[in-house]
């Protein structure tokens, strides 16, 4: 059994008018089935209002399904006396990383999870090193978190994570509110976490460029999961994409606005480097 | 109609130990009717400029000039300062209050003191420019979806009739399309109406495909102020302060250091698969 797993998972949101009658109902997550692999690196995309947070926050057990079921590394999230197991297990860093620095100082915040989970002091200052080095931060271990730049302090966040030892990260949208370098430095440091630690990754993103080494995808709409597959099976449906509201890297649309006008190029081209090589064959060979 | 700022200097805690100088004299123009993009890296300064536009900030020193008239004058009226300069800052859904969408709208011009008619007309304006759908004129705003939000805050500021809109990150969270959808609205709303516009943002891509005008700020310095396809030449510079090129002009440059004589200066999708076909079926 994988180290997350969903079955007909459903969440329904209950609007109430200022009387507190109900006024509808709306239905969030809609049947989605997830079965996640001990180290796999997972990204989830999906428009505005698709679902996606709502499916993320059942995984750390701050939403409970309506109906179906979540499972994280065996224990289901509605078992109560599982809840702090779970959210050590499962670590969630989230979009504005402001809100979620608390300490004065870069490794106090970063020991404040160990600290509550009643980690031994000596073990806590080894795991706020280990986690700060992760993630390249440790030159920063005495600063001010407000000293830091958006990238910085979100790799403070994702540390403050990983010191708690968990099995699996989940990061929505952590790089909405960064600027290019920021994002560049918080994705290389959740890929290193992926390859070198083999901590689980599911990150929901908008930038499209973010997960092109991604082992899977899974692409929400209306609750429900509307496609699933490689980086290359989903991106080589630029069509599709757009109608989910979806974009694809920039290098993989001029791809496709090039087949579209007649040049032989492979669908789905990712990387700078394929789209160079591709469109050097086709030079080679032209008539 | 224009903003020009002259010599400006701003530290932030001047009298502390604690100052920053975050703005390092600033000399700019800002003539009628640009499309302007204002990027630089997180503290690069591009908030606190942008608050000096409406003199929200007043420099530590220099001067700021509106229409020929310094802004920070004894006499200076800022309140219609302020109504020519709209500034729509980071997330300004959060800054939705009113029970409706068009009450909330109707809120900045009312405060003007303009008639009930003159207020329901410049609301019932702003929010046809941004493009939303009578429909939702009478729901609460905090039942629309992200994008919908800040288009209502953004005719919040319309609604005011600006002659410079400032936007300070308005795609930040919202899905491509989403993204795509504001900045198509806005750059036709510019247009339409022939307002100044200035987007801060740090999405490269977003700034070449809309703007005809790049100020990149770094350490609260203009390190380059020219076209896109003029600053994009400088990527190498850009990435070692935190910034980037489009991923295109990325493209273009591997192209052309495998032997592919096609020109390097491209910004956008449009030209570079111009670009790539001419050189394939001509050259």
């Amino acid at each position: 059994m994988g180290i997350i797993r969903t079955e007909r998972l459903v969440f329904e949101y209950i609007r109430r008018d200022e009387e507190g009658n109900v006024e509808g109902i709306t239905r969030a997550v809609d049947e989605v089935d997830l079965d996640v692999r001990q180290g796999e690196f997972i990204a989830i995309l999906g428009h505005n209002g698709s679902g996606k947070s709502t499916l993320a926050k059942h995984i750390n057990a701050i939403l409970y399904p309506t109906e179906g079921s979540v499972w994280v590394d065996g224990m289901n999230t509605k078992d109560d006396k599982d809840l702090w197991n779970i959210r050590q297990e499962a670590g969630m860093v989230f979009q504005n990383p402001d809100n979620q620095i608390i300490g004065q100082v870069v490794e106090e915040d970063v020991g404040f999870g160990p600290e509550n989970m009643g980690v031994p002091t000596e073990e806590i200052w080894e795991r706020v090193e280990e986690s700060l080095k992760a993630v390249g931060m440790y030159q920063y271990r005495k600063f001010s978190p407000n000293k830091l730049s958006g990238g910085q302090k979100q790799r403070v966040s994702i540390a403050g994570v990983i010191a708690m030892h968990p099995k699996c990260i989940i990061l929505d949208e952590p790089t909405a509110m960064l600027d290019p370098n920021g994002r560049r430095e918080v994705v290389r440091a959740v890929r290193a976490l992926n390859d070198v630690e083999g901590i689980t990754v599911l990150l929901i993103t908008h930038y499209m460029e973010e997960i092109i080494h991604a082992d899977k995808v899974f692409v929400m709409d209306k609750g429900k999961i509307a496609m699933q597959g490689t980086p290359r099976e989903i991106f080589s449906q630029v069509e599709r994409l757009k109608q989910l509201r979806l974009d694809v890297p920039q290098v993989t649309l001029l791809a496709h606005e090039l087949q579209k006008s007649g040049i032989g190029l492979p669908a789905g081209i990712l990387t700078v480097e394929e789209l160079t090589q591709a469109l050097e064959t086709v030079q080679k060979y032209r008539p | 109609m224009s903003i020009i700022l002259d010599h400006v200097n701003y530290i932030y805690g001047s009298d502390t130990s604690l100052a920053v100088h975050a703005l390092k004299d600033i000399n700019l123009v800002i003539p009628d009717g640009q499309f302007i993009g204002l990027i630089g890296h997180t503290g690069s300064g591009k908030s606190t400029l942008v608050q000096h536009l409406n003199g929200l900030i007043k420099p530590t020193s220099g001067s700021i000039y509106f229409n020929g008239e310094d802004i920070h004058a004894q006499d200076y009226d800022k309140k219609k300062l302020r109504s020519k300069v709209g500034l729509v800052f980071q997330y300004p859904e959060h800054q939705l209050f009113e029970i409706d969408v068009f009450s909330d709208v109707c809120f900045g011009p009312r405060n003007l003191g303009l008639s009930r008619q003159e207020t329901e007309l410049r609301a019932y304006a702003a929010l046809k420019q941004v493009g939303l759908e009578d429909d939702y004129f009478y729901q609460s705003p905090f039942d629309l979806s992200g994008g919908q939000k800040r288009r209502v805050a953004i005719a919040g500021v319309l609604a005011m009739k600006p002659e410079i809109l400032v936007l300070d990150e308005p795609t930040a969270g919202l899905d491509p399309k989403g993204r795509d959808e504001i900045l198509d609205q806005i750059a036709k709303l510019k247009e339409e109406t022939g307002i100044t516009v200035i987007l801060v943002s740090h999405s490269m891509e977003d700034v070449a495909r809309y703007v005809e005008r790049i100020i990149v700020m770094n350490q609260g310095s203009v390190m380059f102020d020219d076209t896109p396809r003029e600053v994009f030449k400088h990527y190498r510079e850009l990435e070692e302060v935190g910034l980037a090129a489009p991923q295109v002009t990325y493209i273009m440059q591997a192209l052309s250091k495998k032997g592919m004589p096609v020109k390097t200066d491209v910004t956008t999708i449009a030209e570079a698969k111009e670009e790539i076909l001419r050189v394939l079926r001509g050259g």
